[in-house]
């Protein structure tokens, strides 16, 4: 396999170049290479390098979202071809994403979401001013492992306890990890409601999200 | 002659204006159905949920709002005058934490906090108006807007800014203010408090803020609109092109407001901010959110209508020299810009946290400030040749009696949050941390609640435990009188 090929891949990621990443990635179905090989040496290494530079104050979050963009443009090529050879590519987790109820922000959720499928998640997001209720419809409904509840405003930040009350109520809290965000969210907030994690921005979030991962997966482990 | 700081000329301001009126017609403005028949009566197409107003329509409903009014305090008389470059100051609003005096780390804020707070800003004459700073805790969130503003009427006598958090609340807070102004005429006569409304960034009129402005329109209690660009986020990058979202977003608040209820009292106002590249966050103490408030005033005041920003707040989670920096440089230019009321005293953490020892340091700023826009004024016939014919060259300007006169007049004397050599005898000499503390402390020892007439207050009383005892709230939280009412 072309290490030239996964090079420009990568690049094409840090540049945020969505052009480029979907025509390398075209180039990579017709040339045969295989699907996962371009994702997990090209293009999951190009959103590494971008945490990595984001991380030192170097990349900034415009450059973040265009990365992404890349990532996304990339795998809107790769991810049918996968299916096409019966494949998947290893994904990190699903992932129900929403504003809570009263709150129409999501500048803060999209930035989120926008990482966590860049990062592997499979993510789907309910939108703004969403009932708790809903939350968990949606997580029994996609069997997700996390749901990922932001918050503008301090009047709206209560509701996300809403959230893992619906979650307790549904019967879905043992399975289901709850990470709450938001300019008023403090870690602090996130114990008192019951919540599982707080990330501060939206790479945190995907560290976050790692880590519930992990967490989720020691859990649900045999003993 | 008074110093005055404006960032845009009259070209850039017909600019800015002229796209704020084409974005109001195209793309238009996100309106909810509550506001939809009453825009369409005025001819304004809605589709899909979407106002297109025309430019004609509301420069004539712009025409209505009055430049200038009142608020008023306790006692009736006029406290707080928006309009012209009248500039005031009040402690930022709606927080959830507050950093303890003792251990300056953020904890979920009680109603025992905003009672301090209330009655530390009332003692401060840098602040004119109050404002409902903490949202608290102990209190069920389904009634904790009214309930704050209950404690501050409770404890003040100055104006308050407020706000409902939902559409149907507001009815309890304005029967609320009616109760202690004496009945509904006398509010709409002479408010006492006015509400902030905040439009969802980019030109989104949601459910409750359409619903609150008509409401407030035709209750006659003034409006302040809160709009809140995101400079990069949820608004243009460029300070220039948040502005005129900033415009379109009050124009259109007021277009609401007005066919609502024409010459109803509103203020334009906001809370912009950039939004940083590196953390998502929004820096409240950074210089070009400063310059989006002076921006965005500035065009509120060549409409000549009554403006509102929200400055004097710093970004760190500590009281520090950042954060201080940072909110005596908004003080500052807010004050300079000839901004009517300014929100956000006390405030830091991105207005996520409220310190009271914050801010009885900013009220030293905001004096500060104060004095400064006073500007330099010759207060005597001649400037200092009379005085040196007293003196001559022997430069003893300290006898003379146009300084016993003139100097309190010349100079500010800060409190002892100011270290200007008083302590200087203590050893070691306290941080301004420790004096603010004090501070706090002897204004605290000094405070007296301001009387109420009695029935009212008996009727607040009443008023209250019939809402809170409904929302399952034990005692009133905060009013040590409980007594009164059993």
């Amino acid at each position: 396999m072309p290490d030239d090929t996964f090079s420009a891949m990568q690049q094409s990621i840090i540049d945020g170049a969505p052009d480029t990443a979907s025509g390398l990635a075209q180039q990579a179905v017709a040339e045969g290479i295989a699907p996962l090989d371009a994702i997990n040496n090209g293009y999951v290494p190009g959103m590494h390098a971008v945490g990595e530079q984001f991380a030192k104050g170097k990349m900034y979050l415009p450059d973040m979202m265009a990365s992404a963009e890349a990532m996304r443009a990339a795998m809107a090529v790769l991810d049918p071809e996968l299916k096409r050879l019966g494949t998947e590519r290893p994904m990190a987790g699903v992932v129900v994403l929403g504003t809570t109820k009263g709150d129409i922000h999501e500048i803060g959720k999209i930035l989120v979401g926008t990482l966590l499928s860049a990062h592997g998640f499979r993510v789907h997001d309910l939108g703004v001013d969403v009932a708790g209720e809903k939350f968990a419809a949606k997580a029994r409904e996609l069997n997700a492992d996390i749901v990922g509840v932001s918050a503008l405003l301090t009047t709206t930040m209560r509701n996300q306890r809403s959230v893992v009350e619906a979650l307790e109520k549904a019967g879905l809290r043992s399975q289901v990890k709850v990470m709450v965000g938001g300019a008023p969210v403090t870690r602090q907030w996130a114990v008192e409601i019951g919540a599982d994690g707080y990330a501060k921005d939206a790479m945190s979030a995907v560290a976050l999200a790692r880590s519930l991962m992990e967490l989720k997966t020691q859990a649900e482990q045999p003993v | 002659m008074r110093p005055k700081l404006e960032l845009l000329d009259k070209t850039l301001l017909n600019r800015i204006l002229d796209e704020a009126f084409q974005l109001i017609e195209d793309p238009g403005v996100r309106v909810a159905p509550y506001v939809v028949e009453l825009l369409r009566s005025a001819g304004v197409n809605v589709t899909d949920g979407v106002a297109h107003i025309p430019e004609a329509l509301a420069r004539r409903l712009l025409e209505l709002v009055p430049s200038e009014f009142c608020l008023y305090d306790r006692k009736g008389n006029p406290a707080v005058r928006y309009g012209g470059d009248n500039v005031h100051f009040d402690p930022g609003s709606s927080c959830l934490n507050i950093l303890d005096a003792e251990t300056q780390q953020a904890r979920p804020a009680q109603s025992a906090d905003l009672v301090r707070l209330v009655q530390v800003a009332e003692m401060l004459p840098q602040f004119a108006a109050q404002s409902t700073a903490l949202v608290c805790n102990d209190v069920p969130s389904d009634i904790g807007d009214w309930y704050r503003l209950l404690l501050v009427l409770w404890y003040s006598e100055k104006p308050v800014v407020t706000g409902a958090f939902s559409a149907s609340s507001l009815h309890t807070l304005l029967e609320l203010l009616a109760i202690e102004s004496g009945g509904q005429e006398a509010l709409r006569n002479r408010p006492r408090a006015i509400f902030d409304v905040c439009p969802s960034p980019p030109l989104n009129w949601s459910e409750f803020a359409s619903q609150n402005l008509v409401d407030l329109a035709r209750a006659g209690v003034p409006a302040e609109i809160v709009s809140m660009p995101l400079a990069g986020a949820t608004a243009p990058v460029t300070l220039i092109g948040s502005v005129v979202q900033h415009a379109a977003e009050c124009i259109s608040g007021i277009t609401i407001h007005q066919l609502a209820q024409p010459g109803a009292p509103i203020v334009w106002g906001g809370a912009p901010a950039i939004f940083d590249m590196r953390t998502g966050k929004t820096p409240m103490g950074a210089i070009e959110t400063a310059m989006l408030d002076l921006g965005c005033s500035q065009v509120g005041k060549h409409l000549r209508l009554p403006t509102h920003a929200y400055m004097v707040a710093g970004d760190g989670s500590v009281v520090d020299a950042q954060v201080e920096m940072e909110s005596g440089i908004s003080a500052v230019l807010g004050a300079l810009a000839g901004i009517n009321m300014i929100s956000g005293g006390g405030m830091l953490d991105f207005l996520a946290c409220h310190s009271i020892e914050k801010l009885v340091i900013d009220a030293e700023a905001i004096a500060s400030a104060q004095r400064l826009i006073e500007g330099l004024e010759p207060r005597t016939d001649s400037l200092a040749i009379a005085m040196f014919a007293q003196t001559g060259l022997q430069g003893d300007f300290l006898k003379l009696k146009e300084t016993r006169a003139l100097f309190r007049k010349e100079q500010h004397f800060p409190s002892a949050v100011i270290d200007r050599g008083l302590a200087s005898s203590l050893s070691p000499v306290p941080g301004i941390l420790d004096r603010a503390r004090e501070r706090v402390e002897g204004l605290l020892a000094e405070y007296r609640r301001p009387e109420i007439n009695s029935d009212r207050e008996k009727a607040m009383l009443v008023f209250a435990e019939r809402e809170g005892g409904r929302a399952g709230l034990e005692g009133l939280p905060g009013i040590l009188s409980l007594t009164h009412s059993q």
